[in-house]
């Protein structure tokens, strides 16, 4: 094995694109475990810690242009006003001592089904900044997951920036698993408000191949709302509304059984949590007078 | 390959280290370190937390060549990392880190922590595997807040399992160790 050490983000690309199946490895919470197992022997390791520019981030007048390596535990610090369902998907992740080190890009990069900063991403709107020496492009996050840990890189991409939308409205994250702290997600949902435009997105994650929107629920919902006039009036969602947006939400998952949960159990969570954190937003948008981000202090409340 | 970094204050250097080796493995194996415990190896148990660059993390999952040039503390250093942190004190010696007991000895150069001390006072240590781990994630939580909520202590205790204790008088421990920090800051501030 090579342990390769860039310099700088042009020295990356150029190792990247020299070695093709180096894997690149950031706060190494996923790539060690499998170096550990001997799940994997890569001929190459491509570190990036050393390039400063992966752990920055900057928050613009529409979005946060995030680094690929910032660690969950500065988003959730820094990040919470502007990123709010990133920030509360963040803090569900591992220990702290796996938030220092895990970061948004490594959760892409590996893009399991069941990563936790995926759903947020997908409600809140996010392009994934991906660099050859080919040049860059930028990938919308729909798009970016193709299947059960894989995803949309050529092999000698490197993902460098996130660009997620700020938060014009309140956002939801909600996980199950079998404790608070270091669990993989049996599932996991999480659910924004778009005042502006009047529209609410909603993605699952850990109940299908990939992360992913519910979009026949976004529907019915940003029709119902509409309908009802409840943007304007900031009335409360009749009960059948949220019931059916549950529904929605459950039909559009695709689970599998396994150790964390069985199919059907995964789709009545994904319903439940689909539930509960639509009322929590509504409360936040109706308490904020019909505008402005708002977010739980101290964290995701229990599902 | 070769690697040189920091470990308690002092420039420590391995040869040989294969490349996809943890910082866990250069540090129980080639440093003669084993303070730092090899449980899971995959970041569930907390065990081999060190602290890097002042931050927690597992060791297990940090592959050696991210460390080049950069801080480590281990358990072995987290008397002195205390007590450099009241005072301007030096970095653990060899000697020191290897002399380094539960219990020193009265001429022994490395007095425990608040934190060490507390854990035995407290009765928190019972097989003692998880101790170390605990011992920096609750050394670090104190660093940053000396008066922390029970909510606090649990959220920052979270990445390390105990299968001895329950958990309960690990948490008297923590409460024990800040309660002392907290009174020594302020008598500290009174004397200034």
């Amino acid at each position: 094995m090579e342990f390769l050490r860039p310099a700088s983000w042009e020295e990356a690309l150029a190792a990247k694109a020299e070695h093709p199946t180096a894997v690149p490895i950031a706060g190494g919470t996923d790539v060690m475990v499998e170096i550990n197992f001997d799940q994997r022997r890569p001929e190459q390791l491509l570190d990036l810690n050393r390039i400063t520019e992966l752990h920055e981030w900057e928050v613009g007048e529409e979005q946060v242009m995030l680094g690929a390596s910032v660690p969950y535990t500065r988003i959730i610090e820094n990040l919470r006003t502007e990123l709010p369902g990133l920030a509360l998907a963040g803090h569900t992740v591992g220990s702290p001592q796996i938030r220092n080190r895990g970061s948004v890009g490594g959760n892409l990069g590996a893009a399991s089904p069941a990563g936790d900063s995926h759903p947020p991403l997908l409600t809140a709107g996010a392009e994934v900044e991906a660099e050859s020496v080919r040049g860059s492009r930028r990938i919308p996050v729909e798009d970016f997951f193709t299947g059960v840990k894989r995803n949309a890189l050529a092999e000698d991409e490197l993902i460098k920036r996130i660009h997620i939308d700020k938060a014009s409205g309140p956002q939801q994250f909600s996980k199950v698993g079998t404790r608070n702290a270091m669990v993989i997600a049996v599932c996991g949902f999480s659910v924004a408000l778009h005042p502006e435009r009047r529209i609410v997105k909603a993605a699952v994650g850990s109940a299908a191949p990939t992360p992913f929107r519910a979009t026949a629920a976004e529907d019915f919902l940003t029709a119902a709302l509409d309908e009802a006039g409840l943007w304007e009036s900031g009335g409360a969602i009749p009960l059948s509304v949220a019931r059916q947006f549950a529904e929605l939400c459950s039909a559009s998952c695709n689970p599998i059984d396994d150790v964390r949960g069985s199919a059907a159990y995964r789709r009545h969570a994904v319903g439940v949590m689909a539930r509960r954190t639509l009322s929590w937003v509504w409360d936040g948008y109706r308490s904020t007078g019909g505008n402005g981000a708002r977010n739980d202090e101290g964290g995701s409340r229990c599902a | 390959m070769r690697v040189t970094f920091t470990v308690n204050g002092r420039r420590h250097e391995a040869d040989d280290v294969w490349e996809g080796e943890s910082l866990l493995y250069v540090l129980r194996e080639r440093m003669g370190l084993p303070g730092s415990k090899n449980a899971c190896e995959q970041g569930e148990c907390g065990s081999c937390t060190v602290r890097l660059d002042g931050e927690s993390v597992c060791a297990c999952l940090v592959a050696a060549g991210q460390v080049e040039g950069r801080d480590v503390v281990t358990v072995e250093g987290l008397a002195d990392q205390a007590s450099r942190r009241a005072t301007d004190g030096r970095g653990t010696t060899a000697a020191d880190e290897q002399r380094w007991a539960p219990q020193p000895a009265a001429d022994a150069g490395v007095p425990l922590s608040p934190v060490q001390q507390a854990f035995i006072d407290a009765g928190a240590v019972q097989c003692g595997f998880c101790t170390p781990g605990l011992l920096v994630a609750a050394d670090e939580l104190i660093e940053h807040n000396s008066r922390p909520s029970d909510g606090d202590i649990r959220e920052a205790l979270s990445g390390n399992l105990c299968r001895c204790t329950g958990y309960e008088k690990i948490l008297d421990a923590v409460r024990l160790a800040a309660a002392r920090t907290d009174q020594s800051e302020a008598q500290q501030g009174e004397a200034v």
